[in-house]
Protein backbone atom coordinates (compact mmCIF):
# COMPACT_ATOMS: atom_id res chain seq x y z
CA UNK A 1 0.00 0.00 0.00
CA UNK A 2 1.17 3.19 -1.00
CA UNK A 3 1.95 6.54 1.28
CA UNK A 4 1.22 10.08 1.46
CA UNK A 5 4.46 10.47 0.10
CA UNK A 6 4.32 8.24 -2.16
CA UNK A 7 1.27 9.52 -3.39
CA UNK A 8 2.51 12.92 -4.12
CA UNK A 9 5.89 12.30 -5.55
CA UNK A 10 4.09 10.14 -8.60
CA UNK A 11 1.45 11.06 -10.73
CA UNK A 12 -1.98 11.04 -9.56
CA UNK A 13 -4.47 8.79 -10.47
CA UNK A 14 -7.15 11.73 -9.57
CA UNK A 15 -6.08 15.66 -9.16
CA UNK A 16 -8.62 17.94 -8.00
CA UNK A 17 -7.55 21.22 -8.55
CA UNK A 18 -9.51 24.43 -6.78
CA UNK A 19 -13.14 23.00 -6.44
CA UNK A 20 -15.53 24.89 -5.94
CA UNK A 21 -19.20 24.69 -5.48
CA UNK A 22 -21.89 26.90 -4.41
CA UNK A 23 -25.94 26.58 -4.76
CA UNK A 24 -27.24 30.35 -5.19
CA UNK A 25 -25.52 31.99 -2.20
CA UNK A 26 -24.32 29.20 -0.44
CA UNK A 27 -20.95 28.09 -0.47
CA UNK A 28 -20.61 24.36 -0.28
CA UNK A 29 -17.11 23.74 -1.24
CA UNK A 30 -14.33 26.60 -0.96
CA UNK A 31 -11.44 25.57 -3.23
CA UNK A 32 -10.85 22.00 -2.61
CA UNK A 33 -7.32 20.64 -3.80
CA UNK A 34 -6.40 17.02 -3.59
CA UNK A 35 -4.60 14.42 -5.23
CA UNK A 36 -5.13 10.72 -4.65
CA UNK A 37 -2.34 8.05 -6.01
CA UNK A 38 -3.54 4.92 -7.68
CA UNK A 39 -4.31 2.52 -5.65
CA UNK A 40 -4.45 4.56 -2.64
CA UNK A 41 -7.43 4.43 -0.41
CA UNK A 42 -8.84 7.98 0.99
CA UNK A 43 -11.38 8.26 3.71
CA UNK A 44 -12.77 11.28 3.89
CA UNK A 45 -14.55 12.55 7.08
CA UNK A 46 -16.24 15.23 8.59
CA UNK A 47 -19.85 16.61 9.82
CA UNK A 48 -22.62 16.55 7.84
CA UNK A 49 -22.97 19.72 6.12
CA UNK A 50 -19.22 19.65 5.67
CA UNK A 51 -19.48 19.13 1.74
CA UNK A 52 -17.73 16.12 1.60
CA UNK A 53 -20.62 14.02 -0.45
CA UNK A 54 -20.94 17.30 -2.47
CA UNK A 55 -16.85 16.87 -3.29
CA UNK A 56 -17.46 13.20 -4.16
CA UNK A 57 -20.14 14.02 -6.48
CA UNK A 58 -18.16 16.59 -8.06
CA UNK A 59 -15.46 14.11 -9.07
CA UNK A 60 -17.77 12.51 -11.22
CA UNK A 61 -19.57 15.09 -12.46
CA UNK A 62 -23.22 14.28 -10.96
CA UNK A 63 -22.42 17.34 -9.73
CA UNK A 64 -20.95 20.39 -11.90
CA UNK A 65 -18.48 22.26 -9.85
CA UNK A 66 -19.41 25.76 -9.71
CA UNK A 67 -15.57 26.27 -10.88
CA UNK A 68 -12.05 24.58 -10.43
CA UNK A 69 -10.88 21.21 -12.08
CA UNK A 70 -10.96 17.02 -11.93
CA UNK A 71 -8.37 15.56 -13.39
CA UNK A 72 -8.49 11.71 -13.81
CA UNK A 73 -6.18 10.10 -15.44
CA UNK A 74 -4.97 12.73 -17.54
CA UNK A 75 -8.59 13.22 -18.40
CA UNK A 76 -10.02 16.62 -17.50
CA UNK A 77 -13.54 15.41 -16.56
CA UNK A 78 -16.52 17.53 -18.31
CA UNK A 79 -13.30 19.25 -20.66
CA UNK A 80 -11.17 18.33 -23.38
CA UNK A 81 -8.70 20.80 -25.30
CA UNK A 82 -10.23 22.40 -27.46
CA UNK A 83 -8.18 21.71 -31.23
CA UNK A 84 -8.42 25.48 -32.35
CA UNK A 85 -7.20 27.77 -29.31
CA UNK A 86 -4.23 26.37 -27.20
CA UNK A 87 -4.99 26.73 -23.50
CA UNK A 88 -8.59 26.66 -23.60
CA UNK A 89 -11.02 23.80 -22.50
CA UNK A 90 -14.37 22.96 -23.99
CA UNK A 91 -17.12 21.65 -21.95
CA UNK A 92 -17.84 18.13 -23.22
CA UNK A 93 -21.67 17.11 -24.44
CA UNK A 94 -22.69 14.98 -22.55
CA UNK A 95 -22.01 11.34 -24.58
CA UNK A 96 -18.46 12.00 -24.13
CA UNK A 97 -18.92 12.62 -20.25
CA UNK A 98 -20.81 9.46 -19.89
CA UNK A 99 -17.95 7.58 -21.72
CA UNK A 100 -15.67 9.24 -18.86
CA UNK A 101 -17.88 8.28 -15.58
CA UNK A 102 -17.31 5.21 -17.25
CA UNK A 103 -13.69 4.98 -15.49
CA UNK A 104 -15.25 5.66 -12.48
CA UNK A 105 -17.60 3.26 -10.45
CA UNK A 106 -19.87 4.97 -7.39
CA UNK A 107 -21.95 3.58 -5.03
CA UNK A 108 -24.49 5.26 -2.89
CA UNK A 109 -25.99 6.16 0.23
CA UNK A 110 -29.32 4.72 -0.31
CA UNK A 111 -27.95 1.65 -3.01
CA UNK A 112 -29.58 3.39 -6.22
CA UNK A 113 -30.04 -0.52 -7.24
CA UNK A 114 -32.60 -0.67 -10.15
CA UNK A 115 -35.73 -2.23 -8.48
CA UNK A 116 -37.50 -3.07 -11.90
CA UNK A 117 -34.06 -5.18 -12.94
CA UNK A 118 -32.93 -8.63 -11.03
CA UNK A 119 -29.77 -8.88 -9.36
CA UNK A 120 -28.04 -10.03 -11.87
CA UNK A 121 -29.24 -7.74 -14.63
CA UNK A 122 -28.33 -4.96 -12.30
CA UNK A 123 -24.79 -5.89 -12.70
CA UNK A 124 -24.97 -6.64 -16.42
CA UNK A 125 -26.92 -3.93 -17.68
CA UNK A 126 -24.60 -1.08 -18.07
CA UNK A 127 -21.74 -3.44 -19.49
CA UNK A 128 -24.23 -4.59 -22.06
CA UNK A 129 -25.60 -1.04 -22.81
CA UNK A 130 -22.53 1.09 -22.42
CA UNK A 131 -19.42 -1.64 -23.57
CA UNK A 132 -21.46 -3.80 -25.45
CA UNK A 133 -20.64 -7.01 -23.95
CA UNK A 134 -21.83 -10.18 -25.46
CA UNK A 135 -24.71 -10.96 -22.56
CA UNK A 136 -23.04 -14.59 -21.70
CA UNK A 137 -19.70 -12.63 -20.70
CA UNK A 138 -21.54 -10.42 -18.74
CA UNK A 139 -23.49 -12.79 -16.78
CA UNK A 140 -19.95 -14.87 -16.12
CA UNK A 141 -18.85 -11.50 -14.94
CA UNK A 142 -21.33 -10.69 -12.86
CA UNK A 143 -21.37 -13.99 -11.37
CA UNK A 144 -17.92 -13.39 -10.61
CA UNK A 145 -18.26 -10.22 -8.82
CA UNK A 146 -21.78 -11.62 -7.10
CA UNK A 147 -19.16 -14.63 -5.79
CA UNK A 148 -16.80 -11.72 -4.28
CA UNK A 149 -19.58 -9.77 -2.50
CA UNK A 150 -20.61 -13.22 -1.12
CA UNK A 151 -24.19 -13.03 -2.99
CA UNK A 152 -23.50 -16.04 -6.09
CA UNK A 153 -27.07 -17.31 -5.04
CA UNK A 154 -29.16 -14.37 -4.97
CA UNK A 155 -28.52 -13.73 -8.94
CA UNK A 156 -32.24 -13.85 -9.77
CA UNK A 157 -33.36 -11.93 -6.91
CA UNK A 158 -34.93 -8.57 -7.32
CA UNK A 159 -33.56 -5.64 -5.14
CA UNK A 160 -36.79 -5.18 -2.96
CA UNK A 161 -36.44 -9.22 -1.66
CA UNK A 162 -32.77 -8.36 -0.08
CA UNK A 163 -31.65 -6.29 2.91
CA UNK A 164 -29.95 -3.69 2.78
CA UNK A 165 -26.72 -4.74 3.27
CA UNK A 166 -26.91 -6.91 0.87
CA UNK A 167 -28.20 -4.31 -1.66
CA UNK A 168 -25.77 -2.19 -1.11
CA UNK A 169 -23.48 -5.02 -1.65
CA UNK A 170 -24.92 -5.55 -5.59
CA UNK A 171 -24.50 -1.93 -5.79
CA UNK A 172 -20.49 -2.25 -5.21
CA UNK A 173 -20.97 -5.51 -7.75
CA UNK A 174 -22.68 -3.36 -10.10
CA UNK A 175 -20.22 -0.57 -10.17
CA UNK A 176 -17.65 -2.91 -10.63
CA UNK A 177 -18.73 -4.55 -13.44
CA UNK A 178 -17.74 -1.87 -15.50
CA UNK A 179 -13.94 -2.32 -13.89
CA UNK A 180 -13.66 1.05 -12.73
CA UNK A 181 -9.69 2.51 -12.41
CA UNK A 182 -11.39 4.18 -9.09
CA UNK A 183 -13.98 3.94 -6.44
CA UNK A 184 -16.48 6.64 -4.98
CA UNK A 185 -18.21 5.42 -1.94
CA UNK A 186 -20.85 7.83 -0.32
CA UNK A 187 -21.60 6.92 2.86
CA UNK A 188 -22.00 3.65 1.98
CA UNK A 189 -22.74 2.43 5.16
CA UNK A 190 -24.96 5.39 6.62
CA UNK A 191 -28.65 3.68 5.73
CA UNK A 192 -27.96 0.13 7.08
CA UNK A 193 -29.06 -1.11 10.11
CA UNK A 194 -25.90 -1.95 12.45
CA UNK A 195 -25.49 -5.27 11.99
CA UNK A 196 -25.71 -4.90 8.44
CA UNK A 197 -22.68 -2.82 8.13
CA UNK A 198 -19.72 -5.11 9.10
CA UNK A 199 -20.49 -7.48 5.95
CA UNK A 200 -20.61 -4.02 3.29
CA UNK A 201 -17.19 -2.94 5.15
CA UNK A 202 -15.82 -6.30 4.79
CA UNK A 203 -16.18 -6.20 1.15
CA UNK A 204 -14.84 -2.80 0.82
CA UNK A 205 -11.73 -3.73 2.98
CA UNK A 206 -11.30 -6.45 0.32
CA UNK A 207 -11.21 -4.67 -2.82
CA UNK A 208 -9.09 -2.44 -0.83
CA UNK A 209 -6.44 -5.03 0.19
CA UNK A 210 -6.52 -5.88 -3.98
CA UNK A 211 -5.15 -2.19 -5.37
CA UNK A 212 -8.13 -0.63 -5.88
CA UNK A 213 -7.89 2.89 -6.06
CA UNK A 214 -10.67 4.26 -3.33
CA UNK A 215 -12.47 6.98 -2.20
CA UNK A 216 -14.73 6.73 0.82
CA UNK A 217 -17.11 9.41 2.52
CA UNK A 218 -18.20 7.85 6.09
CA UNK A 219 -18.62 8.12 9.17
CA UNK A 220 -16.99 4.55 10.09
CA UNK A 221 -14.06 5.99 11.81
CA UNK A 222 -12.64 2.40 12.52
CA UNK A 223 -12.80 1.37 9.21
CA UNK A 224 -10.99 4.65 8.42
CA UNK A 225 -8.30 3.66 10.90
CA UNK A 226 -8.13 0.28 9.19
CA UNK A 227 -8.10 0.55 5.41
CA UNK A 228 -7.48 3.87 4.79
CA UNK A 229 -3.89 5.12 3.79
CA UNK A 230 -4.90 8.71 4.14
CA UNK A 231 -7.49 10.45 5.92
CA UNK A 232 -9.09 13.89 5.00
CA UNK A 233 -10.89 15.82 7.47
CA UNK A 234 -13.58 18.48 5.86
CA UNK A 235 -15.39 21.17 7.58
CA UNK A 236 -17.08 24.38 5.85
CA UNK A 237 -16.61 23.37 2.44
CA UNK A 238 -12.58 23.30 3.07
CA UNK A 239 -10.13 20.64 4.07
CA UNK A 240 -9.14 20.84 7.76
CA UNK A 241 -6.38 18.55 7.74
CA UNK A 242 -5.12 15.06 6.26
CA UNK A 243 -2.64 12.69 6.82
CA UNK A 244 -2.30 8.96 7.60
CA UNK A 245 -5.10 7.74 9.77
CA UNK A 246 -3.14 7.22 13.10
CA UNK A 247 -2.14 10.48 12.79
CA UNK A 248 -5.73 12.34 11.97
CA UNK A 249 -7.44 10.06 13.86
CA UNK A 250 -5.50 9.98 17.17
CA UNK A 251 -3.50 12.53 17.02
CA UNK A 252 -5.38 15.56 15.23
CA UNK A 253 -4.00 18.95 15.27
CA UNK A 254 -6.76 20.76 14.56
CA UNK A 255 -9.36 21.73 16.82
CA UNK A 256 -12.35 21.21 14.77
CA UNK A 257 -11.03 17.75 14.26
CA UNK A 258 -10.52 16.76 17.56
CA UNK A 259 -14.15 18.63 18.12
CA UNK A 260 -15.68 15.93 15.77
CA UNK A 261 -13.80 13.08 16.65
CA UNK A 262 -14.42 13.64 20.42
CA UNK A 263 -17.96 13.42 19.01
CA UNK A 264 -18.02 10.61 17.01
CA UNK A 265 -15.67 7.99 18.84
CA UNK B 1 -59.58 -0.82 25.33
CA UNK B 2 -60.87 -3.73 27.39
CA UNK B 3 -58.67 -4.81 30.79
CA UNK B 4 -57.24 -8.36 30.72
CA UNK B 5 -57.52 -9.21 34.91
CA UNK B 6 -53.54 -10.55 35.60
CA UNK B 7 -53.47 -14.54 35.81
CA UNK B 8 -56.02 -15.01 33.13
CA UNK B 9 -55.44 -16.97 30.25
CA UNK B 10 -56.07 -14.88 27.35
CA UNK B 11 -55.63 -18.41 24.92
CA UNK B 12 -58.43 -19.04 26.98
CA UNK B 13 -61.02 -16.42 25.71
CA UNK B 14 -63.58 -16.80 22.68
CA UNK B 15 -63.25 -14.63 19.63
CA UNK B 16 -66.30 -13.08 18.43
CA UNK B 17 -65.69 -12.10 14.73
CA UNK B 18 -67.28 -8.06 13.90
CA UNK B 19 -70.70 -9.41 11.59
CA UNK B 20 -70.39 -6.45 8.73
CA UNK B 21 -74.00 -5.53 9.12
CA UNK B 22 -72.97 -2.82 6.58
CA UNK B 23 -71.81 -5.26 3.53
CA UNK B 24 -75.30 -6.74 3.98
CA UNK B 25 -77.22 -3.88 4.07
CA UNK B 26 -75.44 -2.33 0.95
CA UNK B 27 -75.92 -5.68 -0.88
CA UNK B 28 -79.58 -5.76 -0.15
CA UNK B 29 -80.29 -2.21 -1.19
CA UNK B 30 -78.24 -2.59 -4.69
CA UNK B 31 -79.94 -5.56 -5.31
CA UNK B 32 -83.34 -3.86 -5.13
CA UNK B 33 -82.29 -0.73 -6.90
CA UNK B 34 -80.95 -2.96 -9.81
CA UNK B 35 -84.13 -4.97 -9.57
CA UNK B 36 -86.55 -1.61 -9.82
CA UNK B 37 -84.11 -0.09 -13.09
CA UNK B 38 -84.30 -4.11 -14.78
CA UNK B 39 -88.42 -3.78 -14.00
CA UNK B 40 -88.54 -0.39 -15.78
CA UNK B 41 -86.48 -1.61 -18.62
CA UNK B 42 -88.34 -4.83 -18.64
CA UNK B 43 -92.00 -3.17 -19.07
CA UNK B 44 -90.73 -0.07 -21.29
CA UNK B 45 -91.43 -0.46 -24.65
CA UNK B 46 -88.65 -2.13 -25.87
CA UNK B 47 -88.69 -4.85 -28.72
CA UNK B 48 -86.03 -7.13 -27.12
CA UNK B 49 -85.81 -9.22 -30.24
CA UNK B 50 -84.69 -6.43 -31.98
CA UNK B 51 -81.87 -6.01 -29.97
CA UNK B 52 -80.40 -9.54 -30.01
CA UNK B 53 -80.90 -9.14 -34.14
CA UNK B 54 -79.13 -5.68 -34.48
CA UNK B 55 -76.20 -6.34 -32.20
CA UNK B 56 -74.75 -8.57 -34.87
CA UNK B 57 -75.92 -6.67 -37.62
CA UNK B 58 -73.26 -5.89 -40.09
CA UNK B 59 -73.29 -1.94 -40.14
CA UNK B 60 -73.03 -2.35 -36.26
CA UNK B 61 -70.17 -4.99 -36.13
CA UNK B 62 -67.94 -2.80 -39.10
CA UNK B 63 -68.80 0.12 -37.04
CA UNK B 64 -67.41 -1.55 -34.10
CA UNK B 65 -64.33 -1.96 -35.94
CA UNK B 66 -64.03 1.33 -36.73
CA UNK B 67 -64.62 2.46 -32.99
CA UNK B 68 -61.72 0.05 -31.74
CA UNK B 69 -59.26 1.15 -35.06
CA UNK B 70 -60.00 4.92 -34.06
CA UNK B 71 -59.34 3.96 -30.39
CA UNK B 72 -56.20 1.71 -30.95
CA UNK B 73 -54.56 4.58 -33.45
CA UNK B 74 -55.54 7.20 -31.65
CA UNK B 75 -53.93 5.91 -28.40
CA UNK B 76 -51.14 4.98 -30.30
CA UNK B 77 -50.22 8.43 -31.31
CA UNK B 78 -51.46 9.82 -27.99
CA UNK B 79 -49.00 7.68 -26.31
CA UNK B 80 -45.96 8.07 -28.48
CA UNK B 81 -46.61 11.66 -28.80
CA UNK B 82 -47.16 12.15 -25.26
CA UNK B 83 -44.02 10.38 -24.10
CA UNK B 84 -41.80 12.90 -26.47
CA UNK B 85 -43.75 16.08 -25.02
CA UNK B 86 -43.09 14.85 -21.58
CA UNK B 87 -39.49 14.28 -22.30
CA UNK B 88 -39.29 17.14 -24.02
CA UNK B 89 -41.17 19.32 -21.19
CA UNK B 90 -38.76 18.01 -18.86
CA UNK B 91 -35.58 18.96 -20.90
CA UNK B 92 -32.87 21.31 -19.95
CA UNK B 93 -32.97 23.35 -23.49
CA UNK B 94 -35.65 26.05 -22.55
CA UNK B 95 -36.71 26.41 -25.92
CA UNK B 96 -37.87 22.47 -26.42
CA UNK B 97 -39.52 22.42 -23.08
CA UNK B 98 -41.38 26.00 -23.97
CA UNK B 99 -42.49 24.26 -27.34
CA UNK B 100 -44.05 21.18 -25.51
CA UNK B 101 -45.32 23.49 -22.30
CA UNK B 102 -47.46 25.15 -25.43
CA UNK B 103 -48.50 21.91 -27.08
CA UNK B 104 -50.43 21.10 -24.10
CA UNK B 105 -51.55 24.48 -23.57
CA UNK B 106 -53.29 24.66 -27.11
CA UNK B 107 -54.73 21.45 -26.97
CA UNK B 108 -55.88 20.72 -22.87
CA UNK B 109 -56.78 24.23 -23.36
CA UNK B 110 -59.97 23.52 -25.94
CA UNK B 111 -62.57 20.87 -26.45
CA UNK B 112 -61.94 17.56 -28.83
CA UNK B 113 -65.14 17.78 -29.99
CA UNK B 114 -63.96 21.70 -31.33
CA UNK B 115 -60.39 20.42 -32.20
CA UNK B 116 -62.40 17.14 -34.21
CA UNK B 117 -64.36 20.28 -36.39
CA UNK B 118 -60.93 22.27 -36.91
CA UNK B 119 -59.16 18.75 -38.36
CA UNK B 120 -62.31 18.50 -40.64
CA UNK B 121 -61.90 22.04 -41.57
CA UNK B 122 -58.50 22.41 -41.56
CA UNK B 123 -58.87 22.07 -45.46
CA UNK B 124 -59.48 25.94 -45.09
CA UNK B 125 -56.73 26.86 -44.06
CA UNK B 126 -54.10 24.69 -45.73
CA UNK B 127 -56.28 23.81 -49.05
CA UNK B 128 -52.71 22.35 -50.19
CA UNK B 129 -50.05 19.89 -48.94
CA UNK B 130 -46.61 18.77 -49.46
CA UNK B 131 -43.84 20.38 -51.05
CA UNK B 132 -44.97 23.20 -53.61
CA UNK B 133 -43.93 21.44 -57.07
CA UNK B 134 -42.06 18.06 -55.81
CA UNK B 135 -45.18 16.44 -54.05
CA UNK B 136 -48.18 18.11 -53.29
CA UNK B 137 -51.97 17.50 -53.27
CA UNK B 138 -55.35 19.38 -52.17
CA UNK B 139 -55.81 18.87 -48.31
CA UNK B 140 -59.69 17.67 -48.44
CA UNK B 141 -58.61 14.62 -50.83
CA UNK B 142 -56.67 13.07 -47.57
CA UNK B 143 -58.66 14.41 -44.58
CA UNK B 144 -61.14 12.53 -44.75
CA UNK B 145 -63.47 11.85 -41.30
CA UNK B 146 -61.70 8.98 -40.12
CA UNK B 147 -58.48 10.95 -40.76
CA UNK B 148 -59.77 14.36 -39.02
CA UNK B 149 -61.11 11.99 -36.16
CA UNK B 150 -57.36 10.35 -35.82
CA UNK B 151 -55.78 13.37 -35.81
CA UNK B 152 -58.55 15.36 -33.67
CA UNK B 153 -58.19 12.53 -31.34
CA UNK B 154 -54.49 11.60 -31.08
CA UNK B 155 -52.97 14.61 -30.63
CA UNK B 156 -55.79 15.90 -28.14
CA UNK B 157 -54.49 12.79 -26.02
CA UNK B 158 -51.01 13.64 -26.66
CA UNK B 159 -51.67 16.40 -24.58
CA UNK B 160 -53.02 14.48 -21.80
CA UNK B 161 -50.63 11.36 -21.42
CA UNK B 162 -47.69 13.72 -21.74
CA UNK B 163 -48.89 14.91 -18.06
CA UNK B 164 -49.17 11.96 -16.78
CA UNK B 165 -45.99 10.79 -18.45
CA UNK B 166 -44.66 13.62 -16.97
CA UNK B 167 -45.76 13.03 -13.44
CA UNK B 168 -44.79 9.71 -13.89
CA UNK B 169 -41.27 10.90 -14.74
CA UNK B 170 -41.13 13.07 -11.64
CA UNK B 171 -42.04 10.31 -9.32
CA UNK B 172 -39.03 7.97 -9.98
CA UNK B 173 -36.33 8.76 -7.11
CA UNK B 174 -33.56 11.05 -8.48
CA UNK B 175 -30.85 8.28 -7.23
CA UNK B 176 -31.84 5.79 -9.93
CA UNK B 177 -30.95 8.93 -12.79
CA UNK B 178 -27.94 9.32 -10.81
CA UNK B 179 -26.69 5.78 -10.78
CA UNK B 180 -27.53 5.33 -14.67
CA UNK B 181 -25.28 8.37 -15.20
CA UNK B 182 -22.46 7.42 -12.92
CA UNK B 183 -22.44 3.86 -14.22
CA UNK B 184 -21.80 5.53 -17.71
CA UNK B 185 -24.86 5.93 -19.51
CA UNK B 186 -26.13 8.62 -21.36
CA UNK B 187 -29.39 10.59 -20.12
CA UNK B 188 -31.17 9.45 -23.26
CA UNK B 189 -30.46 5.69 -22.42
CA UNK B 190 -31.16 6.18 -18.59
CA UNK B 191 -34.23 7.87 -19.42
CA UNK B 192 -35.26 4.67 -21.71
CA UNK B 193 -33.72 1.67 -19.69
CA UNK B 194 -34.10 3.34 -15.98
CA UNK B 195 -36.12 5.47 -15.65
CA UNK B 196 -39.00 5.56 -17.82
CA UNK B 197 -39.48 1.01 -16.98
CA UNK B 198 -40.43 2.30 -13.38
CA UNK B 199 -42.32 5.37 -13.89
CA UNK B 200 -44.82 3.14 -15.87
CA UNK B 201 -45.53 1.70 -12.91
CA UNK B 202 -47.11 5.10 -12.07
CA UNK B 203 -47.99 5.85 -15.77
CA UNK B 204 -49.92 2.87 -16.93
CA UNK B 205 -53.28 3.01 -14.22
CA UNK B 206 -54.22 6.36 -15.67
CA UNK B 207 -53.10 5.75 -19.14
CA UNK B 208 -55.42 2.35 -18.67
CA UNK B 209 -58.64 5.06 -17.70
CA UNK B 210 -57.80 7.30 -20.54
CA UNK B 211 -57.35 4.35 -23.13
CA UNK B 212 -60.99 3.28 -22.15
CA UNK B 213 -62.27 6.98 -22.05
CA UNK B 214 -60.52 6.83 -25.47
CA UNK B 215 -63.00 4.08 -26.70
CA UNK B 216 -66.22 6.16 -25.50
CA UNK B 217 -64.79 9.10 -26.91
CA UNK B 218 -64.41 8.60 -30.40
CA UNK B 219 -68.48 8.78 -30.53
CA UNK B 220 -67.56 12.32 -30.95
CA UNK B 221 -66.23 11.23 -34.01
CA UNK B 222 -69.61 10.72 -35.37
CA UNK B 223 -70.27 14.82 -35.41
CA UNK B 224 -67.85 14.88 -38.58
CA UNK B 225 -69.45 12.17 -40.43
CA UNK B 226 -66.98 9.30 -38.97
CA UNK B 227 -68.73 5.58 -39.41
CA UNK B 228 -67.80 4.39 -35.93
CA UNK B 229 -70.76 2.40 -34.10
CA UNK B 230 -72.61 5.39 -32.91
CA UNK B 231 -72.53 6.65 -35.88
CA UNK B 232 -73.75 3.56 -37.26
CA UNK B 233 -76.64 2.87 -34.96
CA UNK B 234 -78.17 6.58 -35.25
CA UNK B 235 -78.20 5.95 -39.08
CA UNK B 236 -80.37 2.90 -38.74
CA UNK B 237 -83.16 4.48 -35.90
CA UNK B 238 -83.27 7.49 -37.91
CA UNK B 239 -84.66 5.16 -40.33
CA UNK B 240 -86.83 2.74 -38.36
CA UNK B 241 -87.60 4.60 -34.90
CA UNK B 242 -86.05 2.07 -33.00
CA UNK B 243 -84.04 4.38 -30.99
CA UNK B 244 -83.53 2.90 -27.75
CA UNK B 245 -83.15 -0.20 -29.05
CA UNK B 246 -80.16 0.50 -30.67
CA UNK B 247 -78.82 2.67 -28.02
CA UNK B 248 -78.95 -0.65 -26.47
CA UNK B 249 -77.31 -2.43 -29.04
CA UNK B 250 -74.36 0.35 -28.68
CA UNK B 251 -74.21 0.25 -25.07
CA UNK B 252 -73.66 -3.59 -25.11
CA UNK B 253 -70.85 -3.23 -27.46
CA UNK B 254 -68.73 -0.60 -25.31
CA UNK B 255 -69.41 -2.44 -21.98
CA UNK B 256 -67.88 -5.41 -23.79
CA UNK B 257 -64.86 -3.27 -25.12
CA UNK B 258 -64.28 -2.03 -21.85
CA UNK B 259 -64.35 -5.07 -19.89
CA UNK B 260 -61.93 -6.90 -22.14
CA UNK B 261 -59.66 -3.87 -21.91
CA UNK B 262 -59.59 -3.61 -18.12
CA UNK B 263 -58.74 -7.23 -18.24
CA UNK B 264 -56.01 -6.45 -20.50
CA UNK B 265 -54.59 -3.13 -18.01
CA UNK B 266 -54.73 -5.63 -15.53
CA UNK B 267 -52.27 -7.43 -16.93
CA UNK B 268 -49.90 -5.47 -18.32
CA UNK B 269 -50.16 -3.46 -14.96
CA UNK B 270 -48.60 -6.85 -13.38
CA UNK B 271 -46.16 -7.17 -15.45
CA UNK B 272 -44.75 -3.30 -15.09
CA UNK B 273 -45.01 -3.81 -11.29
CA UNK B 274 -42.38 -6.50 -11.49
CA UNK B 275 -39.56 -5.90 -8.60
CA UNK B 276 -42.41 -4.43 -6.30
CA UNK B 277 -43.70 -7.83 -5.90
CA UNK B 278 -45.59 -7.93 -2.10
CA UNK B 279 -48.35 -6.44 -3.67
CA UNK B 280 -49.74 -7.89 -7.32
CA UNK B 281 -46.91 -10.68 -8.36
CA UNK B 282 -48.68 -13.89 -7.93
CA UNK B 283 -51.79 -12.52 -7.33
CA UNK B 284 -53.91 -13.83 -10.19
CA UNK B 285 -56.98 -12.04 -12.03
CA UNK B 286 -59.80 -14.68 -10.48
CA UNK B 287 -58.36 -14.25 -6.76
CA UNK B 288 -58.36 -10.56 -7.15
CA UNK B 289 -62.19 -10.53 -7.89
CA UNK B 290 -62.61 -13.22 -5.37
CA UNK B 291 -60.87 -10.45 -3.00
CA UNK B 292 -63.48 -7.23 -4.24
CA UNK B 293 -66.27 -9.89 -3.55
CA UNK B 294 -65.19 -11.12 -0.27
CA UNK B 295 -64.97 -14.89 -1.17
CA UNK B 296 -61.21 -15.05 -1.20
CA UNK B 297 -59.81 -17.62 1.45
CA UNK B 298 -56.66 -14.96 1.61
CA UNK B 299 -56.78 -12.31 4.31
CA UNK B 300 -59.89 -10.20 3.57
Amino acid sequence: MSTTDTATSTDPLVRLEKIRKSYGSNEVLRGIDLKIASGEVVCILGPSGSGKSTLLRCINHIEKPSSGFVIVDEEVIGFRKDARSAGALRELKEAELARQRRTMGMVFQRFNLFPHMTVLENITHAPRLVRHVASRKARERALELLDTVGLKDRASAYPGQLSGGQQQRVAIARALAMDPALMLFDEPTSALDPELVGDVLEVMKKLAQQGLTMIVVTHEIGFAREVADRVVFMDNGEIIEQGPPHAVIDDPQHERTRAFLSRVL
Amino acid sequence: MSTVPTGTNVESYRVIRNKHVGRYVAAVVTVLLLLSVVLAFARADIDWATVGEYLTAKSILTGFMVTIYLTVISMAIGIVLGILIAVMRLAHNPVVSWIAWLYVWFFRGTPVYLQLLLWFNIAIVFPRYGIPGIYEGRTVDIVTPIVAAILGLGLNQAAYTSEVVRGGILSVDRGQDEAAKALGLTGLSSMRTVVLPQAMRVILPPIGNETIGMLKTTSLASAIGATEILNEAQHIYLVNNLIIELLIVTAIWYLLAVSVLSIVQYYIERHFGRGHAAQTAGVGLLSRIQTVLGTSRRNP
